[in-house]
């Protein structure tokens, strides 16, 4: 047997469900210290005009898109998955996250219209709006329809969110 | 029928167009409807493919 230096791919699962805390950091309550409620994440859509990239920190209203059956802040994420660890190798290990439903905006009987987009930033509502990633797609408008986001397959190689050993 | 600019009106009195974009980060499907050169419906279906990585490093000691 040999050693081999990597981080554990155990500790990045356990980042995505906030189970560290190297520093002091402001929370709002998750009901309980031992057994934390998960937080609510949102997603909120973005004009081409905007400047949403890594420098985000935190959801803003500015050059989010606009329509009646719109509410500024965007749709909560359905998130029925747990994050997943796991080892592809003794120095291939991977944590990774995705929704677990499409993200719908409008309906037919509540249709939206947006002018030109092509970003969508997912952030923590629970925890202050911080956020999460931005997600860009090429540039689309909706004129009374609806807006359907389909998110990548749950996988080692896919998931939506997916932190890596190097 | 289906919603448009003017309200509900019925799919055969319009003309329809589709299409799709394919490349390595979506598909996306998208339907128009016209009426008389006027665009009054479109909606969309963007299906990503791609991760947001984040490589992870434990740095050597020696």
């Amino acid at each position: 047997m040999a050693n081999t230096q990597s981080l554990c791919t155990s500790f990045m699962g356990q980042l995505l469900n906030g189970g560290h805390q190297f520093g002091s950091i402001t929370l709002t309550s998750r009901t309980s210290l031992t057994a934390p409620t998960k937080d609510t994440f949102k997603a909120a859509l973005y004009l081409v005009g905007a400047t949403v990239n890594a420098s985000t920190t935190a959801y803003s209203a500015t050059n989010e898109v606009s329509s009646t059956n719109y509410t500024a802040g965007g749709e909560v994420i359905t998130n029925a998955n747990v994050p997943v660890a796991t080892n592809a190798s003794a120095t291939a290990g991977v944590a990774y996250w995705t929704p677990s439903a499409s993200i719908v905006y409008g309906a037919s009987a509540t249709p939206v219209t947006f002018a030109a987009f092509d970003a969508v930033l997912l952030y923590n509502s629970t925890q202050g709006n911080t956020a999460v990633s931005v997600h860009t797609f090429s540039s689309q408008t909706i004129t009374a329809g609806v807006f359907t986001l389909t998110m990548p397959t749950s996988s080692t190689t896919t998931a939506l969110l997916r932190l890596s050993t190097t | 029928m289906i919603t448009t600019t003017k309200g509900l009106m019925d799919e055969a009195l319009l003309d329809k167009r589709e299409g799709t974009i394919e490349n390595d980060n979506e598909t996306t499907t998208w339907v128009e409807y016209w009426l008389d050169g006027e665009l009054v419906h479109r909606s969309a279906h963007v299906a990503l493919k791609k991760s947001m990585f984040a490589g992870l490093e434990a740095a050597s000691l020696g």
